[in-house]
């Protein structure tokens, strides 16, 4: 019998495989498709204090293995989500993670503290990544102080367990993973999507409304196995890998580079039940490898 | 309930060089699920390494008889050349039925308009059997490019009187399907699918005679299932997903 069950913080997922913000709606939107129950967990849509109508259409372009988009945190709002959501998703036998967004610090605090007082959610992810707003998102995550600021503040306030989403838009990740590291994050996500920008060639113009939007799809995984193998070795708190998954293959790949757990996005839009896949790829996986236990091969590349 | 499932080619119908009808069954043997015109289905097309997301296709027509579900596919680029070319016996991954399909009021006084342009007749086939089958009495208007460009046309007959306009004059009236004659009718609700301009030059005509419209739109989407938000349409009740609210939308709620 393996073993695949990981921690992150004071989380105990039964199989490693999340589904990444933004890319499964709140689980609901995938119940005929997937067994949610089955999955390690599910981190739901950006949520911001204030409801966010999103930008406007066009807010997407297929390009090479990925996508860009331009959602600019639609949303209804973190009262929407207790009210309306939460009532209906707290009863899956899975973590639920709520991604949590905001335009200022106290926004950020202020949605951390509402969602805190939800008894079936025991973690949140902070988006500090997001390349589609203007104010907010990725600011805070480029910036050592930003994302310090950002973490300190919302670890006074939120308890349990405090996930960091990172953005590869930056010189230097592995100094941003330090820094959210040192001011009270329990584990660091990463990566949330390239800055891009495709042309539509006929028209002379930006395909997307927002003339730039994040990539995403098996076009980034290298970068963002780079950026986990580059993480995962300085700090002490987990890492989950998050880019271009689309396989359970993609998976140990994040795995061996030192994440304990994996988030999967862009491939749930095309099988919508790859997770499933995933999470029985590396059962067998582990069993092929002679390994009992998954967490014997977090980071095994560098042994 | 939305369903993840291959699909056989029991036939692939080459129509002209631009248009191909695709007429698929589960390869499981079971029957179809519950599809209401205007529904459609995301098909995966792995062939196409130009290609990652699956393609959003209106579906054509559901022939209960013989459990097949047929999709009438223009060539567009790589992924619709792929499934223009599909040979009888391979098989297509789709997810369905999505999106909230037509209203189809079945108990309508006056009479109902299914106009269509193009590739947009694809949903009007369905709709038109639906109507039919309920002795709701309606008509067709179609535009195309040419004579040679009008699909399906012997099927539409089957079914209504259709009326037709086209670019050139090659069949029915010549010009815009906004000027054809029989708009003058008195229409108590019209049906629509086509290019973006034609939905919204129909829409303008619906607005200013008082008729109950609804459109389908093709917004560019990636899930299909209401997960993304790629694809939403600006609406009275602010940004909705195509998708799952859609792709069928009253006019009265655009804000055209």
């Amino acid at each position: 019998m393996v073993n695949i069950s990981t921690k992150i913080g004071g989380l105990t997922l039964k199989n490693p495989v999340l589904t990444a913000s933004g890319t499964f709606g709140y689980g609901t939107e995938y119940k005929d498709l997937v067994d949610l129950n089955s999955l390690g967990g599910i981190i739901v849509k950006g949520t911001t204090l204030n409801p966010r109508e999103g930008n406007d259409y066009p807010r997407m372009a297929e390009t090479p293995s990925g996508m860009l988009n331009a959602v600019g945190l639609q949303n209804k709002g973190v009262d929407y989500f207790i009210n309306n959501i939460y009532p209906t998703i707290s009863n899956y036998d899975t973590e639920i993670i709520v991604n949590v967004s905001g335009a200022s610090v106290t926004d950020y605090v202020a949605v951390a503290e509402r969602i805190s007082e939800l008894d079936k959610i025991n973690a949140i992810e902070v988006n500090i990544s997001c390349p589609n707003v203007k104010q907010g998102g990725m600011a805070f995550g480029t910036t050592i102080e930003g994302a310090s600021e950002i973490t300190t503040a919302i670890r006074k306030v939120y308890h349990k367990t405090l996930i960091v989403k990172l953005s590869p838009n930056v010189t230097d990740i592995v100094s941003i993973a330090k820094a959210v590291e040192d001011s009270g994050a329990d584990s660091v996500s990463l990566i949330n999507t390239l800055l891009g920008m495709a042309i539509d060639v006929e028209r002379q113009k930006p395909v997307l409304s927002t003339i730039t939007g994040g990539l995403s799809g098996p076009a980034v995984r290298p970068v963002a196995v780079r950026m986990v193998w580059q993480v995962a070795k300085v700090v002490k708190i987990p890492v989950i890998g998050l880019g271009g998954i689309a396989s359970g293959r993609d998976a140990m790949e994040f795995i061996l580079a030192g994440a304990s757990a994996v988030q999967v996005g862009t491939a749930n839009f095309i099988y919508p039940n790859i997770t499933l896949e995933i999470i029985n790829y590396i059962k067998e996986y582990c069993t092929r490898h002679n390994v009992k236990d998954i967490t014997e091969l977090i980071g095994a590349v560098n042994k | 309930m939305k369903y993840l499932k291959d699909f056989r080619v029991v036939e692939n119908v080459y129509i002209n060089s631009l248009y191909s009808l695709l007429k698929l069954t589960p390869d499981d043997g079971k029957p179809l699920a519950d599809v209401k015109p205007g529904q459609f289905v995301q098909v995966l097309v792995p062939e196409s390494s130009a290609t990652l997301l699956r393609r959003p296709i209106s579906i054509n027509y559901v022939d209960k008889a013989n459990n097949e579900l047929w999709l009438l596919v223009r060539r567009a680029g790589n992924a619709t050349n792929i499934l223009a070319d599909k040979k009888a016996n391979s098989l297509i991954n789709l997810l369905y039925p999505l999106g909230n399909g037509f209203t189809c009021i079945l108990n309508s006084n006056g009479k109902t308009l299914l106009t269509g342009g193009g590739v947009g007749i694809a949903p009007l086939l369905y709709l038109g059997k639906i109507l039919s089958d309920n002795n709701i009495a309606f008509e067709y208007l179609i535009g195309a490019k040419s004579k040679s460009d009008l699909l399906e046309l012997d099927l539409l007959e089957k079914l209504a009187t259709v009326n037709i306009s086209t670019d050139n004059g090659s069949a029915g009236e010549k010009g815009l399907i906004t000027h054809n004659s029989c708009l003058d009718k008195n229409w108590a609700r019209i049906y629509c699918c086509g290019p973006a301009p034609m939905m919204k030059a129909i829409a303008k005509i619906a607005h200013q005679r008082n008729i109950d419209c609804e459109v389908s739109l093709e917004n560019m989407m990636a899930c299909g299932l209401g997960a993304c938000l790629c694809c939403v349409e600006k609406t009275v009740k602010g940004n909705v997903c195509v998708c799952t609210e859609g792709p069928i939308f009253n006019i009265k709620d655009l804000t055209w």
